[in-house]
This record gives C-alpha cells, sequence and structure tokens, in this order.
C-alpha cells in the first residue's frame, strides 16, 4: 500500500456487521459477519444476486439504516448515523420538483446551514462539472432521465464527501447513456480524490469502475469474496484484460 | 432505407387549424374558448324578446344588467355584496388558517391523525345545513351563526387536501434530505411544506366552492341582507330582473375566487406542469 493510499481520507472499516429484518414474523438473516476495509479514495463495486444485502449494507454506510450488530468505522472513528463526510446518490435522481437545477445541487449544502451564496458558487462548479452549465434554471421536469442523474451526482459531490456512496445509480438509464456516465463516473472520482462505493447488478459497469469488487454470496454461511481488478483507468472495454476480469467475475455467479 | 419524419409531423398537424387560417389567430382562440357562452347568452336574449322564452320568467339580458346597474349605483346591491363578501371572507379565512396548519399536523403526526380522524369524518358526513339550527340555537340569530356554519363546512376541504398532500409526499425524498442531515424541521420546510402547495390549492379552490355555496343557504334561510337573502326576496317580490341580477353577481363573486386562486397558484407552484 502506497503513502499516499494511506493518508488519504475516507478509510473505511466493517466489523462484524449483521443486520436481519422482520418480514410476517419471521426474522431474515440479511448481512452476517460481513468484516470488511476500504482504503480512503479506493472505488469498490458491491455485487451480488437480488437478496444478497448489498443495498442493505449500502445503507448501513450510509447511516439509513441501523445494524443490528457490528460497527463501522470512518478514518478510524466509529460512526453512527448519518454524517457530512459520507454522501448518496440513489438509483433515482430524487431531484425535488420545485427547485431548479441549481436550487436543487445545493440543497445538500442548504440542509447544512451554508449561506446561499455560497452554496450556489460551490454548487456551480458541481454543474459544470457534471456538464451541465446551461440548465441550471431548467426544472426538473424538463430534464431527461441521465441528465436528471448528473443533477443527483453533482448534489452528492457538492457537499464535498470523503466518502460518495452509490445505490445502482445507472440502473434505471438506457445503454448508452450508460457507458457514457459511467465513463464521467471515472472521471470525477480520479478527479475529486473520494472513496467511492457503488452498488451495481450490472458486472461490467463493477469492472469498468471498480478497485476491487466484492462479491456478496446469496448463502449467509459462505465467505464474501474480493476481486481485485489491476487495471489501469480509465478502461477500455473491449481490452483482452477487461474481458478476462468480466469473464471470471460472471464465473462467480456460474455465468458464461 | 430512410424514413420520412418530416412528412409524418406534418401530417398530424390537425386540418382544422388551417381551414381556420383566414381568421386572425386571436380571433380565433376567443371564438374557440368564449363561442358558446356567447351563444348561450344571444340565445338567451333573442328567445326572450321575441317571446320564445317567457320574458316573465326569463327576462331579457339587458333588463337583468339595467336591473344590477341601478341596484349597484343606487348603493342598494353594495350593501348586501359587502355583508356576503364579509360572511364568506371571514369563514373562508378561519377555515384556512385553521385547516392547513391542523392538516399539516395531522398528516404528519400519525397518533393525532388516529386521533381525530373518526370524529372529522362523522362531522364531515354530517351536512351543515343540518347543523344550522343547532348554531343558532348556540350562537343566535346573528352574524355568528351564518358565519360559523360556512366555516363548518369550509374547513373539511381545505384540512382533508392537506392531510391528503402531506401524507402523500414521495417518502425517497425525505430519505434524500435525510441523507444530507437535514433535520426534522427542515425536511418540514425544504421537502413536505412545498411538496403538499399543489393539493392544499386543490383544497383552497374547493373550500372557496363551498363557502359562497354556504353562503347563499345560510342567506336564504335566514337573513335580511346579503346576495342570497335578494335571490330570495327578489323573487318573493317578484322582481325577476333583480333575481337574476342577483344570481349573476353570485356567479361572478365564484369566479372572481376561482381566479385569484388560480394565479396564486400560478405563481407558487412556477414548476408543476399542472399549474401551467
Amino acid at each position: 500500500m502506497s503513502v499516499a493510499q494511506i493518508s488519504a481520507k475516507g478509510e473505511v472499516t466493517i466489523r462484524d456487521l449483521s443486520k436481519s429484518f422482520r418480514i410476517d414474523g419471521d426474522s431474515l438473516t440479511v448481512l452476517k459477519d460481513i468484516n470488511l476495509d476500504i482504503s480512503g479514495g479506493e472505488s469498490l463495486a458491491i455485487v451480488g444476486a437480488s437478496g444478497s444485502g448489498k443495498t442493505t449494507l449500502l445503507r448501513v454506510l450510509a447511516g439509513l439504516t441501523e445494524p443490528d450488530s457490528g460497527s463501522v468505522l470512518i478514518d478510524g472513528e466509529p460512526v453512527h448515523g448519518l454524517g457530512k463526510e459520507r454522501a448518496v446518490i440513489f438509483q433515482e435522481p430524487r431531484l425535488l420538483p420545485w427547485l431548479t437545477v441549481l436550487g436543487n445541487v445545493a440543497f445538500g449544502l442548504e440542509v447544512q446551514g451554508i449561506p446561499g451564496d455560497e452554496a450556489a458558487e460551490r454548487a456551480r462548479h458541481y454543474i459544470r462539472l457534471v456538464g451541465l452549465a446551461e440548465f441550471e434554471g431548467a426544472w426538473p421536469r424538463q430534464l431527461s432521465g441521465g441528465m436528471a442523474q448528473r443533477v443527483g451526482i453533482a448534489r452528492a459531490l457538492t457537499v464535498q464527501p470523503e466518502i460518495l456512496l452509490l445505490d445502482e445509480p445507472l440502473g434505471a438509464l438506457d445503454a448508452m447513456t450508460k457507458m457514457t456516465m459511467q465513463e464521467e463516473l471515472v472521471r470525477i472520482w480520479t478527479e475529486e480524490s473520494v472513496t467511492m462505493v457503488l452498488v451495481t447488478h450490472d458486472l461490467e459497469e463493477a469492472i469498468f469502475l471498480a478497485d476491487r469488487v466484492l462479491v456478496l454470496p446469496k448463502t449467509k454461511d459462505t465467505a464474501i469474496r474480493l476481486i481485485d481488478i489491476d487495471l489501469p483507468h480509465p478502461r477500455d472495454r473491449s481490452d483482452p484484460d477487461f474481458v478476462r476480469n468480466r469473464r471470471q467475475l460472471m464465473a462467480e455467479f456460474g455465468l458464461h | 432505407m430512410t424514413y420520412d419524419l418530416t412528412g409524418a409531423a406534418q401530417r398530424v398537424r390537425p386540418k382544422w387549424t388551417i381551414s381556420a387560417k383566414g381568421i386572425s389567430p386571436v380571433l380565433g382562440k376567443a371564438a374557440a374558448d368564449y363561442g358558446l357562452i356567447f351563444a348561450f347568452f344571444a340565445g338567451w336574449q333573442i328567445a326572450s324578446t321575441v317571446g320564445w322564452l317567457n320574458p316573465a320568467v326569463f327576462p331579457p339580458l339587458d333588463r337583468v344588467a339595467q336591473a344590477l346597474w341601478s341596484g349597484i349605483t343606487s348603493g342598494a346591491l353594495l350593501d348586501d355584496i359587502a355583508i356576503s363578501i364579509q360572511r364568506a371572507g371571514i369563514a373562508f379565512i378561519s377555515a384556512v388558517g385553521l385547516g392547513i396548519p391542523l392538516g399539516l399536523v395531522m398528516g404528519q403526526i400519525k397518533p393525532v391523525e388516529r386521533a381525530l380522524d373518526p370524529i372529522l369524518q362523522l362531522f364531515r358526513q354530517t351536512s351543515a345545513l343540518a347543523l344550522y339550527p343547532v348554531f343558532i340555537l348556540l350562537l343566535g340569530l346573528g352574524e355568528t351563526s351564518k358565519v360559523f356554519l360556512i366555516f363548518w363546512a369550509t374547513i373539511f376541504p381545505i384540512l382533508l387536501a392537506t392531510i391528503g398532500g402531506v401524507k402523500e409526499v414521495d417518502a425517497k425524498l425525505i430519505e434524500m434530505a435525510r441523507s444530507f442531515g437535514a433535520s426534522r424541521a427542515t425536511i418540514f420546510r425544504r421537502v413536505i411544506l412545498p411538496a403538499s402547495v399543489p393539493s392544499i390549492f386543490v383544497g383552497l379552490r374547493l373550500s372557496a366552492t363551498t363557502a359562497l355555496l354556504l353562503l347563499i343557504a345560510a342567506e336564504m334561510i335566514g337573513a335580511n341582507k346579503g346576495i342570497g337573502f335578494q335571490v330570495m326576496n327578489a323573487q318573493y317580490n317578484f322582481q325577476i330582473p333583480l333575481m337574476f341580477a342577483a344570481i349573476f353577481l353570485l356567479a361572478f363573486l365564484g369566479l372572481a375566487a376561482n381566479a385569484v386562486l388560480v394565479l396564486l397558484q400560478r405563481r407558487l407552484c412556477r414548476w408543476s406542469v399542472a399549474s401551467q
């Protein structure tokens, strides 16, 4: 591990994390004794079949769901609930329809008590970063799905989190937009030096974006698997090494 | 193979816009919007003058207009208009002033809603007019019982619309705000309140209609002033043009109240497609 990585902020440590839900009186274990270290500035993808608990794990990291037991530490400090050092990008853009693009992007800062002018200035920077400079005055209903999701991404970046938590952020987009947005995410991640934890059901997306891929098993007694994706960014989807990594990851799910 | 997209777009253009090309577009639009109502009044005027309609029951519109004008210039109708607006206005403003805050609380705090809902349903289903004798017994025959009757009926639409608006706020938006560390108060102010505005306006418009409806009923039953009283009184005295003048005044009040609310809604909800 290089010195830069050790000093980087946004390090996540997960210890013995368990979570179960009660459904119709039955207890359903979703996460069992998860241990995981994510280094600062890393890009980690979480994949797994539906019901494997990947979204629950992300929500616990975000502080939106309380774990039953175990702990989450950020930069060595145990965290409970939500925190300013984390920001979530949801599957849906979740924009406030009564605010313009600028208002939506500045929203996160404003609820954190940053004065309007400063919030707007910082928001404009990230609106430019996601390529929506000409649309800062537009209403959400005027945006396409891909543009709306960019606004959601800019809103999360504007609070300058150490850790960006993405819950299938591109799942609802069409294939072409999705690929463009994946490239954007890589660019943003490189520019912002932020830790990125991405839940996805798209194995190619995981390999395109992540340094490591966490495979959550469906049966809770099986250990989690971590796969290193040792390719330089930006990645080429048709590169033989890329294809080899994809084949390896697909084999984890019994796919060919 | 290429697709002729422009041709298809031209084909779907409706034909009647081409046939209306000769008329100026403003006139054409006015004809489309107001043609039917103009024809209705014109038909009334002609039928009444020629004698197809009994002019004693449906007087020509010029006589109605004359009655309205002399009523206003002599000041006789002005008193009625003022007292009617006062009654409906006080009741409407009180209903809104109580209904919106109560609805916001009930929509957000489940135990409060659960406790209040059965009694509200019972009150709502009890006709306000059936309760008018009770209000008169309690509050006397004066202004208070009339205003209270209107208030009683007016509060339910705005209250229920506000509760509905708050309850229908997208939980995902609330969670988004929470994920940025927004407090409950901030979530209420920045998410729940603006999200409820469109349904609150639906409630306001329903309440305004209800207020005018109950105003007329109250004035017809037990008043010696007001536009509703004038409708009844003019009919008793067989001043049919004056009766119609009062009816048109009421219709105008309703239209004006609605127009003000629509204007306000457009200003407050520029973001919403429905308000365009």
